[in-house]
């Protein structure tokens, strides 16, 4: 177990240095940095000042090394656009993509565990065979479209939910809705094919044997068994939505950290897209870590792999 | 069941091929310019609708240019993004993919590693920051997505590669003393193509979808381009008094993807019941 554990935090660690080269490399892909943020209308002379003000001019390993080990204690430096603590600005717009994240999965959720379990229950009857092919209708559907349909009919011929911000809970439901979309088919099938699964173990005769009850034997014994591999999806998939809020918070005009990264990128202010992307990155890679170490203490099988 | 997989396979052939008939054949079936704009003539609805002219099949948007165009040439840059970008990170991943499940031990730990890393990458962000760095244009668009979309191509063709590497008929070759690359090019890749090409359909929707989410942006590809995505973008200041403007371009994007999971779906069936496990 522990040596399963040691591992495990390697790798996260080493993927977290990777990808904290590849933030910085990012932002060197254009080329000279000085002429993006100077804009194009500026002069060699606005260039030069813009380059020594933001040391651009020294050599990029120096760069490289300086910046990493500033964003090692969390230090992004100032962004170029917002005259604030990139950090203090970050940690200002988090809770916002947080709840619209935590929203989403637990509407993904909610839809997709049901359905996942009728339909392996009816297992390639009529309603297994719709279900199947609303998730895929759902898999083919635009997210930013989506929103964009949402905000018509909810939002301007119901007048049900307000249309963009973040005033109230009712500011979520949209955004939240679009989002948990993107996640269901394939937390569906998952749950679906778990429960297949475990519907056909050894268990679930013995338990059919001993006369335990349809409704128990479904949920105490074969959902048990089928949400370990749900539980890590569904990890991965919260991963996914805050990192495609960008998109969602972009259509709502939600101003999380997805509208702050879309601002900044279009502002040409670095330091901020950098410490997004490592964000979310490493958010990512925390979540899939804890879904895998859960997954180790609730089946002692996989400690050994 | 086998009835209703087969006429799934058939109606997302029937969508993809239509799209793609459309787009190869752009100018004969439409017949007026998408770029050529008419002021006086904005925001016409479609045909069948009050205050539609039968000139303007699918109406006309904003800046006056003909609906109807404007989507058979966006079904152009879809298909053109989505097959460029399933050949890129097709081959990017597979070549990955092969390598680790091939050799196995160390390299296949760096290539897991690799595959892991790409995955905690934000997508969307990432590939709004580079259009937005490199500058928006097609080529920028399918080099960036196909860089960025191969992992799961080399997840798939890693696992099938050690499957098929302990068969029977590699041992045969290597015992007849063929070189790693006859191995590899001949022997291996020839019998996991059916998985991949599953893959293959699913990155294909997923690219399209991210094309039009990146150019919905503003990122992706450049007006005055009718990319679908940038159709919704720019009907999006329409949208409440002008329903028609953004379900046209979001409705076709819907489809096309609709139809390219169906025949993934239908293909991953039939390889299933066929003899390829």
């Amino acid at each position: 177990m522990l040596q399963f554990l040691a591992r495990r935090l390697l790798v996260a660690l080493l993927v977290c240095l990777t990808v904290l080269t590849f933030a910085f490399a990012l932002t060197r892909l254009a080329g000279d940095l000085a002429i993006s943020i100077a804009g194009p209308n500026s002069t060699a002379a606005d260039i030069e000042v813009v380059r020594k003000a933001y040391g651009l001019d020294r050599p990029l390993v120096e760069q490289f090394f300086d910046w990493v080990s500033r964003a090692m204690v969390g230090d992004f430096g100032r962004s170029y656009f917002f005259r604030e603590k990139v950090s203090t600005l970050i940690f200002s717009r988090l809770p916002i993509t947080l709840t619209l994240g935590l929203v989403g999965l637990g509407i993904a959720l909610s839809v997709a565990l049901p359905l996942g379990v009728i339909s392996a229950l009816r297992e390639g009857r009529p309603i297994d065979r719709i279900i199947s092919l609303v998730a895929l209708l759902g898999q083919a559907m635009p997210s930013f479209w989506l929103g964009l349909v949402l905000m018509i009919t909810f939002g301007l011929h119901l007048g049900w939910l307000p249309i963009s911000g973040t005033g109230t809970w009712q500011h979520f439901v949209m955004p939240g809705v679009v989002l948990a979309f993107s996640a269901i088919p394939a937390l569906m099938r998952l749950t679906r094919s778990g429960m297949i699964d475990a519907m056909s173990a050894d268990y679930i005769r013995t338990a059919r044997a001993k006369g335990l009850s349809r409704t128990s034997i479904v949920l105490k014994h074969a959902a048990r068994n089928a949400a370990m591999p749900v539980v890590s999806i569904a990890a991965v998939q919260l991963g996914f939505m805050l990192g495609g809020s960008i998109v969602i918070e972009t259509v709502f005009a939600l101003h999380g950290v997805g509208f702050l990264a879309w601002e900044s990128i279009s502002k040409n202010d670095f330091p901020t897209v950098q410490a997004v992307v490592l964000l979310l990155a490493i958010i990512y890679t925390l979540l899939t870590l804890g879904a895998d170490l859960l997954n180790a203490v609730l089946d002692p099988r996989l400690r050994a792999a | 069941m086998k009835g209703w997989r087969a006429w799934g396979l058939w109606l997302g052939a029937f969508i993809v091929g239509f799209t793609l008939f459309i787009a190869i054949f752009a100018p004969m079936v439409a017949t007026q310019d998408p770029f050529a704009q008419d002021l006086s003539k904005r925001l016409v609805p479609p045909s069948w609708m009050e205050g539609g002219r039968s000139e303007h099949f699918l109406g006309t948007d904003g800046l006056g240019r003909d609906y109807f165009a404007r989507l058979v040439y966006g079904a152009r840059i879809s298909m053109l993004i989505g097959i460029a970008t399933v050949v890129t990170s097709g081959i990017i991943g597979v070549a990955f993919g092969v390598v680790g499940g091939f050799f196995g031990g160390r390299i296949d730990d760096i290539v897991l590693f690799t595959i892991t890393a790409r995955l905690s990458i934000p997508l969307i962000l990432v590939a709004l920051a580079v259009v937005s760095l490199v500058g928006s244009s097609l080529t920028v668009v399918v080099a960036t997505l196909g860089l960025l979309l191969w992992d799961r191509f080399a997840v798939v063709a890693r696992v099938a590669t050690m499957q098929v590497r302990t068969l029977d008929y590699v041992a045969a070759a290597w015992s007849a003393g063929c070189s790693q690359p006859y191995i590899v090019m001949r022997e291996i890749l020839p019998n996991i193509l059916s998985p991949l090409a599953v893959v293959a359909t699913l990155e294909m929707a997923l690219a399209i979808l991210l094309e039009a989410a990146l150019s919905f942006l503003g990122l992706g590809v450049p007006p005055p381009l009718p990319s679908w995505g940038l159709m919704i973008a720019e009907a999006k200041d329409y949208m409440f008094f002008n329903p028609w403007v953004i379900m046209v371009p979001g409705m076709s994007l819907f489809v096309l993807v609709f139809g390219i999971n169906l025949l993934g779906d239908g293909l991953r069936d039939l390889l299933r019941t066929g003899r390829v496990a």
